[in-house]
């Protein structure tokens, strides 16, 4: 179990417990937390899914796979602390993440 | 006006199938869809990717799974309305008037909605004054490249489309070709292409800029790009052509009357027809308690939904149920000879 804070558009802050194993993107589709589509469903296919991760966690997460900054291409205004959520598996070592969920998906 | 008994909106896996199950039963259709070719999602996102959960295939990809399909509705002679986005829904006594982006119509006893996530639209830049120039100065995609001849062309992207345009404007015109990485999505050979293009001053590669502005008045004249660090470059332009990909958007649909939850149709689990009689929705646009996203359940719920349309195609008949193994009827309408 992970607490996960999401910041959204509207300038709302959402912290919820995420269970382990899901993924982030999954956490915030599961608790209605807007602006995140994830119009493919997870499979890395359409970036609709991205969130940018608070400066400091960049280094803690897992390291991109092959074809997620290609996806990131795609996404609405990519930055460098960009990430597409449905690839961030949550576990222990999350507690305490904080995205920003980017004003549109596309 | 084109006159059937079923209009099938997304020709994805769903809505291929969901012709499959009209055809058997006797049932005519055709299918619109908003892409240039059948496939939905299995060929727009994930041609090459392999599939391992449709049952009894092992394996396929994307391209593989339509290919098939395609194979299996050939016998029904199923008509396809590609490039066409459904817009207007009006009803007609018992049946259903639909007409398209592009001002096809349909007369129809049902429609089955199989969209998916929706259909397929270019994703466009985040800065806001690209609206007022797009169709004129700016452009998601080309469909006549001779405008561009001799002209100043800032072509946004590092996908295939991106690297393919940038090299063949270059022949006939300025390009600019930017991008926000290093790394570039398209194929090798196309990138070693552009950084050699670069190199013999054929080509302008500006790497880690993304768009900050355009400028110009009725047409584009100049775009201003940014760095990762900041720093803004101003470079004059004629053109303006972005290319990231597509994205999904559930469109007119929306308009329908339709209850809709977070992008989904609801359905009745039964016949998976919507609140709207002579409606229904299968495949990832609609939700119902234990809705799973595969494609294995919107074969499920296209066979369904094709014998929920029976009775408003032909309502004087009843619909028996047969198996293809045994029913003349159905391995007549298959072209089975025996």
């Amino acid at each position: 179990m992970a607490k996960i804070t999401y910041y959204t558009h509207d300038n709302k802050t959402h912290t919820i417990d995420v269970q382990n194993g899901l993924t982030v993107m999954e956490g915030a589709v599961q608790n209605d937390i807007p602006g995140i589509d994830a119009d493919c469903g997870g499979g890395m296919a359409c970036a609709t899914c991205h969130v940018y991760v608070k400066e400091e966690w960049l280094d803690k997460l897992p390291a991109k796979e092959d074809g997620e900054e290609d996806m990131l291409d795609m996404a609405f205004e990519p930055k460098n602390n960009s990430r597409l959520s449905c690839q961030l598996i949550v576990s222990d070592e999350l507690d305490g993440l904080e995205v920003n969920i980017p004003s549109k998906q596309g | 006006m084109n006159k059937t008994d079923v209009l099938i909106i997304g020709a994805g896996p769903t809505g291929l199938f969901c012709a499959h199950q009209l055809g058997i039963i006797g049932l005519s259709c055709e299918i619109v869809d908003n892409l240039d070719k059948a496939g939905g999602q299995c060929i727009e996102l994930y041609p090459d990717k392999p599939i391992y959960d449709i049952p009894a295939v092992p394996e396929c990809t994307g391209e593989e799974l339509t290919n098939n399909l395609l194979q299996q509705i050939k016998p029904f002679n199923v008509k396809f309305h590609l490039n066409e986005r459904v817009e207007e829904l009006k009803k007609n006594q018992n049946r259903w008037n639909v007409k398209t982006s592009g001002g096809v119509e349909f007369d129809v006893a049902a429609i089955v909605i199989a969209g998916g996530v929706g259909s397929f639209e270019p994703r466009k830049f985040p800065v806001k004054e690209c609206e007022k120039f797009e169709g004129n100065s700016l452009f998601y995609s080309i469909k006549d490249k001779s405008i561009f001849k001799n002209k100043t062309i800032s072509i946004f992207g590092g996908g295939d489309s991106a690297l393919d345009w940038a090299i063949e404007l270059s022949n006939t015109s300025k390009v600019n070709l930017i991008h926000r990485r290093d790394g570039f999505s398209g194929a090798e050979a196309s990138v070693q292409k552009v950084k050699e293009l670069n190199e013999q001053g054929k080509l302008n590669l500006y790497t880690k800029y993304q768009m900050d502005s355009v400028l110009g008045d009725k047409k584009i004249v100049s775009v201003k790009i940014k760095h990762d660090e900041g720093e803004i470059k101003e470079i004059k332009s004629d053109y303006v052509l972005g290319f990231f990909g597509l994205i999904m958007q559930l469109g007119p649909i929306l308009d329908w009357g339709l209850n809709i939850d977070k992008k989904t149709v609801q359905v009745n689990t039964e016949n998976f027809e919507t609140n709207i009689n002579g409606i229904f929705a299968i495949g990832d646009i609609c939700s119902y308690p234990g809705k799973l996203k595969l494609i294995l359940s919107g074969f499920h719920e296209g066979a369904l939904a094709a014998r929920g349309c029976f009775k408003y195609a032909k309502p004087d008949e009843k619909l028996r149920f047969e198996f293809t193994t045994t029913s003349k009827a159905a391995q007549e309408r298959l072209g089975i000879k025996k």
